[in-house]
């Protein structure tokens, strides 16, 4: 019992440690809402899906980069793609960044790209670890017998 | 003739009626003859001084150039002279001349050209002619017949190449001028003649040359035997007159001749046709002074007969340019309208088109923030990301206007409960008074309320109000401090808004007495809209009487001092006078300097028809928490206007209250409901004025408390919370020593605030039923799609996810499609679905294409049904196949609902889903309850832009308040609320 309740107040330091730092927003909470019996793992499945996802994204988006006649297009669409997936889910810095990331597309400057990129992909590997974290910890908790709690 | 007959006079002198006609028409003749002839003379005497001026005016002209060009051939005579004669040899040759002449020919403009003809005597000739290797010929170019001397033209300018080696001596008229001209010295002119070459009438002026220089005063004799010879020109009268007479302003109006008046009994014309038709009674005459003394000309100028038709045709010239001229006004005037709606477009294209980058500075600032910065950094970045938000904030300020100028801006009939909607406005604003310091109380207020505009319709003064913030009445009880009749005591702009009815309506205590408010809406049932009336009061600097009648234009402000001071672009009032026009409103102001603004405006909206009264009770308590029903609490406050307030919002959470004046009142209260048995009034919580602990705190509240305390074992301690407008850190820990453990509120109160920390407060005994308490949005709107199939499309797999699992949420069936090709396969029909979310921006076919194109299937299929002629008229309509389509997409700017709407969709929502916005979109598809709404506006805009129209206001007289109170800022706003709740 001792062993449940510490592990949920970590948990609950971890998520709000999630939301203070931005990593995500209310939209990750919304997702959280929609689960229930009939679909338990929701909030995994879609961080899941949107982990594939965007991994993919950002190769293609990697690999567009370094062609030696950039297609601004392209990874104007790959990155308008990333950040539909990120509001989606809540990742509210990936989203940041890909906003600005769509600004350096439409001014062509490969630079800021590259640089967006590297963020975007830093901040993707940030969330990706601290979801896995997080899930992990829910793991144990329902492990442990106790029940996840909201917020 | 016309003439009617009657009987009496004119039937008598029946036969005089055709004499009287003529007489009168002979009369009228004449009347009118010198009518004209006085009229005529006028104009005579004026065109007669035009005319002269206009004469003088080209004879002085004339006579300039003329002179000019005499003066440069006399600077010829001199230039041969000296060149040929006094060099040795002579510098002079033909080619030199004729260029020379040629690029010298401006100054002479009159001449066509100059030639030099030396003076060859007899005995020379011989010498000459083979010197030259030339025949001297006459003018008939026959070898000159043996004379005393000749004049061989030798040097001439190019023109006058017709007269190389023509004996000037042989023309007559050229002989009597080279004779007079040496004879005199000066410039001679020949009489007019017509001219060899050109046949144009014209005069041939000859300056003579001297081989030495001459004596001032010297003879005759001297000068002819120093003669070398003669430089002359032909000056082509006709055609140079005319050019230059041709550049003169209205030279068709007049004729001009010129005569050679040496023979004054014979004048000779030298230019104008003699025979020409002119007006002789008017004419001028100027002299012209050629510089030949011996002859004398003069210039006559005559008006053109036929001036009256030349007036006509300038008249018409005039009338065509002017027409010109308007066609070429009126396009200007389209081109310039054009300008100013693609001013508008510009406008809000260029802010949508800044607001993109604007969101990804905004969101590298945020981030940038987020690292590790030092704090000169920190205030740096966040100095820009202030400015970032308030560039937005003005983008948007001007998107809305451009968009209200440009018609964009179409009113959606929502439904809306106006208390929410103005709890909302509070709460946006909460945060900004609270940063200004403004606060509610004594030195001054702002006020806002909402009543019917139609007092005649509401028999009893039916206003519920909605006190958001404690006031005071304490302007009111201090009499005789020259304190006005209102609620904070000062005056006010617009005197209506008096205390009495203020406290005629807390005496009434029927803030929830749905009865009467029920009543008066069956009263007031016939009519289908509701006017609505919003005032603002506020006290304050006022605005000054230059500025008031500017106040609603765009970007005006009172003087250009106001935004410094204040901040604001001055386009708030103008969008508000815009929405206020749009939901059929007027908008207007009371405002004088140094007291304060009253600003109101009216909204008409309809009444939602199908409402249910009972409903509004379910709607009530869907939107306030239901928890805290039968609870007691004691309201601590000395001052009962600001008490009414609290007590009111505590009601609304169904909570009973009692109101006592001081800590020792409650807490005997409290005793007596512990001890006595007849008042079992036992508090759950109490509700301290942070104002009353404060002067409480010095007699010995904590005493009182601490003596209160251990009397509560039988019962439940109650909890003590602060209620506070603004609160020190110090305050606030001294507050939880003197025991407010429990919780501080911050004004404004709002029912849904003060429900959130009550729960916090009381959540520790009854979490479970508070818990329960709380209405859960998803199980409410749960059931809402049950049994419907949805189709999804969406290419991002995280996004048709994400919808799926919310559409799931309402109880839905869901597919996905990831492109619009496999979500038409899908819609083939027939198909079971009943309702489709589309994605916009796909790759291949995007949204607005899919959904014409199922629009495209649907019709044909409706068509097909319709001749299959299966089905009567009536339910074939009804069965008409249409798919409800909404379109999912972030960028609500993008996607206007016009464009949706255009393409065959039937509304919108924005991505991220957001469940309310889901289910309020879904609702209208799927019938159901409506939400807690009472009012469906029929032509008002969303009851969003209630709220901005709110918030515009308000904010206005925040800025007032902060100037005209320095020091601890106090005023208070107050909603009453329409009484239909």
């Amino acid at each position: 019992m001792d062993v449940v309740s510490q592990l949920q107040k970590q948990f609950i330091d971890f998520s709000s440690s999630l939301y203070r730092e931005g990593y995500v927003d209310d939209q990750f909470s919304q997702l959280h809402k929609l689960q229930d019996e009939s679909s338990p793992d929701f909030v995994v499945e879609v961080a899941s899906l949107f982990f594939d996802d965007a991994e993919k994204l950002i190769n293609s988006m990697a690999r567009a980069l370094e062609q030696p006649c950039v297609d601004f297009k392209q990874v104007d669409s790959h990155v308008h793609q990333l950040k539909g997936s990120s509001s989606s889910i809540g990742a509210l810095r990936v989203k940041n960044v890909c906003i600005a990331f769509r600004s350096f597309c439409d001014a062509q400057n490969r630079e800021g790209c590259m640089r967006c990129l590297q963020q975007v992909s830093h901040e993707y590997t940030m969330l990706k670890s601290k979801l896995q974290t997080l899930f992990r910890m829910e793991q144990q908790i329902l492990a442990a017998g106790g029940s996840v709690p909201l917020e | 003739m016309g003439t009617k007959i009657g009987y009496t006079f004119i039937q008598s002198n029946r036969a005089w009626l055709p004499k009287a006609l003529v007489l009168w028409i002979m009369g009228m003749a004449f009347i009118s003859m010198s009518i004209y002839r006085g009229m005529d003379e006028e104009n005579k005497i004026r065109r007669k001084e035009v005319l002269g001026s206009m004469c003088d005016q080209r004879a002085r002209m004339l006579q300039d150039q003329f002179n000019v060009t005499v003066n440069h051939v006399h600077a010829l005579t001199i230039l041969v002279s000296t060149f040929h004669y006094f060099k040795n040899p002579s510098a002079l040759d033909q080619d030199t001349f004729a260029e020379y002449t040629t690029r010298t020919a401006f100054e002479r403009p009159l001449l066509s050209g100059v030639a030099y003809a030396p003076r060859v005597v007899d005995a020379q000739r011989e010498q000459f002619e083979r010197q030259h290797g030339m025949t001297i010929t006459t003018m008939k170019s026959e070898p000159s017949p043996i004379r005393d001397e000749y004049a061989p033209v030798m040097f001439y300018q190019e023109p006058m190449s017709h007269v190389k080696s023509l004996d000037m001596m042989s023309g007559e008229e050229d002989r009597e001028n080279i004779l007079r001209a040496r004879a005199t010295g000066k410039a001679v002119l020949t009489r007019p003649f017509r001219l060899l070459g050109s046949h144009h009438l014209g005069v041939v002026l000859t300056f003579p040359v001297y081989k030495s220089k001459l004596p001032p005063r010297s003879t005759v004799e001297e000068r002819i035997k120093a003669t070398a010879g003669y430089i002359g020109g032909p000056f082509d009268v006709e055609s140079l007159v005319e050019n230059l007479l041709g550049q003169l302003a209205g030279n068709q109006a007049i004729l001009v001749n010129v005569y050679d008046m040496t023979n004054a009994s014979d004048p000779l014309i030298m230019y104008g046709d003699q025979n020409q038709d002119g007006d002789m009674s008017l004419l001028h005459e100027s002299e012209l002074d050629f510089g030949d003394s011996f002859r004398k000309h003069k210039m006559i100028c005559r008006q053109v007969r036929l001036v009256s038709g030349y007036i006509l045709y300038g008249a018409a010239i005039h009338i065509v340019k002017v027409e010109d001229d308007f066609h070429k006004m009126q396009e200007l005037k389209v081109r310039a309208e054009a300008a100013d709606v693609a001013k508008s477009q510009f406008l809000a294209t260029v802010s949508h088109e800044i607001r993109t980058p604007m969101n990804g500075i905004l969101g590298m600032l945020a981030l940038l923030l987020d690292t590790d910065l030092s704090s000169t950094q920190r205030d740096y970045a966040q100095t820009a990301q202030i400015c970032g938000k308030a560039l937005i904030a003005l983008i948007n300020e001007v998107l809305d206007r451009a968009k209200i100028e440009a018609r964009k801006l179409e009113l959606e009939a929502v439904l809306f409960n106006l208390r929410a909607i103005l709890d909302d406005v509070l709460s946006l604003f909460s945060e900004k008074s609270r940063n200004k310091g403004i606060e509610f109380t004594e030195r001054g207020h702002i006020f806002v309320k909402v009543h019917l505009a139609e007092r005649t319709m509401v028999k009893t003064d039916a206003k519920d109000e909605t006190l958001l913030n404690g006031g005071t009445e304490e302007g009111v009880c201090r009499s005789g401090t020259g304190q006005f009749n209102t609620l904070s005591g000062l005056e006010a702009a617009d005197g209506r808004n008096s205390w009495d009815k203020f406290k005629h309506l807390i005496d009434a205590e029927g803030f929830q007495s749905n009865a009467s408010i029920i009543n008066m809406m069956a009263s007031n049932g016939g009519s289908e809209d509701v006017t609505l009336m919003v005032c603002v009061e506020d006290t304050g600097i006022g605005i000054p009487l230059s500025a008031q009648e500017r106040v609603f234009m765009p970007f005006m402000q009172a003087d250009s001092s106001t935004s410094r001071h204040y901040g604001g672009t001055g386009i708030g009032l103008s969008i508000s006078k815009c929405l206020v026009e749009l939901m059929r409103g007027q908008i207007s102001f009371v405002s004088r300097p140094q007291v304060g603004s009253t600003f109101s405006f009216t909204a008409v909206f309809g009444k939602c028809k199908e409402y249910v009264f009972e409903d509004i009770k379910q709607s009530k308590s869907e939107d306030l928490p239901p928890g805290f029903k039968g609870l007691k609490a004691v309201v601590v406050d000395e001052k009962p206007v600001r008490a009414a307030v609290t007590q009111y919002h505590l009601n609304r959470l169904g909570i009973m209250v009692k109101m006592s004046s001081s800590i020792k009142d409650a807490s005997s209260t409290a005793k007596n409901g512990l001890t006595s048995s007849e008042d079992k009034f036992q508090p759950d919580i109490i509700l301290v004025e942070k104002d009353c602990w404060i002067s409480g705190e010095d007699s010995g509240f904590n005493a009182q408390l601490l003596d209160w305390k251990p009397n509560g074992h039988v019962f439940k301690l109650p909890k003590l919370i602060l209620l506070a407008t603004n609160i020190s850190k110090d305050e606030c820990d001294k507050a939880k020593a003197g025991g407010f453990a429990d919780t501080v509120i911050m004004k404004p109160l709002r029912a849904s605030m003060i429900a959130a920390c009550l729960q916090q407060v009381l959540s520790t005994e009854n979490k479970r039923q508070a818990g329960r308490g709380v209405p859960n949005g998803s199980s409410f709107h749960q059931g809402l799609l049950r049994g419907k199939k949805i189709l999804v499309v969406d290419d991002n797999g995280v996004n048709r996810m994400v919808a799926a699992g919310a559409l799931k949420k309402f109880g839905a069936t869901v597919e996905c499609a990831a492109s619009a090709k496999a979500a038409l396969d899908k819609l083939q029909s027939p198909h079971c679905f009943d309702a489709c979310f589309m994605d916009i921006q796909m790759p291949e076919m995007d949204g607005f294409e899919a959904t014409r194109r199922i629009r495209q299937m649907e019709s044909k299929a409706n068509e097909q049904m319709m001749n299959g002629g299966s089905s009567v008229d009536g339910t074939a309509k009804r069965d008409e196949l249409h798919l409800p389509i909404l379109a999912m997409t972030a960028d609500v700017i993008h996607a206007t609902f016009d464009e949706c709407l255009k393409c065959g969709m039937d509304g919108y929502v924005s991505k991220p889903f957001e469940e309310e916005n889901l289910y309020r979109e879904l609702a209208k598809f799927f019938k159901s309850k409506p939400l807690s709404a009472f009012i469906k506006m029929r032509q008002g805009p969303g009851a969003f832009e209630l709220v901005i129209l709110g918030l515009k206001l308000i904010e206005r007289f925040s800025w007032n308040q902060s100037l005209s109170l320095p020091q601890e800022p106090h005023s208070w706003v107050r909603v009453p609320l329409l009484g239909l709740d």
